[in-house]
């Protein structure tokens, strides 16, 4: 195999940027013109966006809404993930030497079937399917995101929980190479999340490990992420490398820092403000006058209000 | 054109920058995934960056005794509440969508909202006020009026300070150059025979 060097290819060679980009708006406009025919998938225009590293086998859901996807670039390049920085163009700015592969996955606690995987191999015996999720952030803006994961359910399923496991505690790697932000004290590291055990195995719970029908780049939580789309963005906690099932509610990072602001539940609630803005209505980017009411359980009400029946939920916020 | 009047344009042009800037954005698309929010943090901390850099006009003067900077002073404080504007109307638009009650709500529940609607209230008197005739007209008591300037800048911080959910790094910046600049405010008025020879 011959090698080039970056000095050794002509400037001849080169495709001109002009006729590159022209290359891209024919695929772009003919996938745009494949999915609105109902044809092509969201993953089809990702491709064609310029990008690679698709995922196999991805099948689509019920559990997907109807609602346009945001733009690739705006699902990327407007991120809240503290570990690469606190500005919301942090994550694809300062994200250069997080490396994806290889990582280690660790499942304990109150399970009959504890180990330790790599993720390629904890991945591979699951179907992939493409969740497209209203992302509602407690800072009162949301996004439609077309996630590709694994029903958290059937994880739970594998691992055996013992009657012990009540809830299941996930933890974010901890490198201050990889994640330049660990290096100072913005928040308690690692970033700790945490569900009840009948909300991790509610239907809509997916360990997210794509995005548009690639691999998960890295400012959105690669390799694995979880995705809870009645839930406040922050429960969605990124880059795991620890799912533990314990006996008692984890302490999640948000709630360690200000207990006042935000709980343990988290769910999207247009009636219970956060103490220092109103809930009630949301920005969905990227419009200027995309401002509407925000919905109950962030739209998912049929899917999860079972599971908090006589709960108070102006307590348990 | 005397230096004073170049000084005053270039001073005048600079002041527009961050303005044009996001107009700019705004007509190319490029004010990321959430315009509205983007606009409103950058008009906040043009409004800061304004009050600061008029709070350094009387150091200035006094420690390199060019006195003529005094004479910028006006439009600096008239752009502070140029962006303060922009800042309170980005709230008005983006944040409430023009709903009066949910605005009654923001200033009478949320702290950081009553502060902020208090210094644009300051900062529109200070504007209002900032007119020869005013000057004319109140006499003695336009300086202390217009050392409202002061709350406002401690406000300011305070305002920035109370809505950012866990990165102080900024607002501290803040306000150790408003504190500086206080600061010596406060010297200079306990120890006048000191500063009196300089």
């Amino acid at each position: 195999m011959i090698i080039k060097k970056a000095s050794d290819i002509r400037s001849s060679e080169i495709t001109p940027q002009s006729v590159y980009l022209r290359r891209r708006e024919f695929i772009q406009a003919s996938a745009a013109a494949l999915v609105s025919a109902g044809l092509g998938t969201a993953a089809d225009v990702a491709l064609a966006q310029g990008r690679g590293a698709k995922l196999p086998g991805v099948v689509s859901s019920p559990f997907s809404t109807t609602e346009e996807p945001n733009l690739y670039e705006h699902v990327t390049g407007y991120n809240n993930f503290y570990e690469f920085g606190t500005g919301k163009g942090d994550p694809a700015a300062n994200s250069g030497n997080f490396k994806a592969r290889p990582w280690k996955l660790r499942i304990d606690g109150h399970v009959s079937k504890p180990a330790d995987y790599d993720i390629d191999d904890f991945i591979a015996p699951y179907t992939l399917e493409e969740r497209i999720y209203r992302m509602r952030c407690v800072e009162a803006w949301s996004m439609v995101i077309p996630w590709v994961g694994i029903p958290m359910a059937e994880v739970i399923k594998r691992v055996e929980p013992t009657s012990r496991a009540k809830f299941v505690k996930m933890t974010t790697l901890v490198d201050r190479n990889m994640f330049p932000e660990q290096r100072r004290n913005t928040l308690d590291w690692p970033y700790v999340e945490g569900l009840r055990l009948d909300e991790a195995q509610n239907p809509l719970t997916i360990l997210a490990v794509g995005l548009y029908g690639e691999e998960l780049p890295a400012q959105n939580g690669a390799p694995i992420r979880l995705v809870v789309p009645w839930k406040y963005g922050f429960k969605g906690v990124k880059s795991i490398v620890r799912i533990e099932f314990v006996e008692d509610q984890p302490l999640n990072t948000w709630q360690q820092m200000a207990a006042h602001e935000y709980g343990f539940y988290a769910n999207v609630n247009p009636n219970v403000d956060h103490p220092r803005w109103s809930q009630a209505r949301e920005r969905r980017l990227p419009a200027f006058g995309n401002n509407r009411a925000t919905q109950m359980f962030n739209g998912y009400t049929e899917q999860v209000a079972h599971m908090y029946e006589g709960m108070d939920l102006r307590r348990n916020y | 054109m005397k230096p004073i009047t170049l000084i005053k344009l270039a001073t005048f042009v600079a002041a527009c920058l961050p303005a044009a800037a996001l107009v700019h954005g705004f007509s190319t698309n490029d004010l990321t995934a959430n315009p509205g929010d983007y606009i409103t943090d950058q008009t906040g901390t043009w409004t800061l960056a304004f009050l600061t850099i008029t709070l350094c006009v009387t150091p200035v003067r006094r420690l390199t005794g060019w006195n003529q900077i005094v004479r910028l002073r006006r439009m600096l404080g008239l752009f502070a509440f140029f962006y303060a504007t922009l800042h309170m109307l980005t709230w008005v638009v983006f944040i409430n969508v023009f709903d009066v009650s949910s605005m009654i709500d923001d200033v009478a529940m949320r702290p950081f909202i009553t502060v902020g609607m208090t210094v644009f209230l300051i900062l529109f008197v200070l504007a209002l006020t900032s007119n020869r005739f005013a000057v004319r007209r109140l006499g003695r008591r336009w300086q202390k009026l217009h050392r409202l300037v002061y709350v406002a800048a401690i406000g300011g911080v305070i305002h920035f300070w109370w809505l950012v959910k866990a990165d102080t790094t900024e607002p501290i910046r803040w306000a150790a150059a408003v504190g500086v600049l206080l600061g010596l405010r406060a010297w200079w008025a306990a120890k006048p025979r000191l500063s009196s020879q300089s």
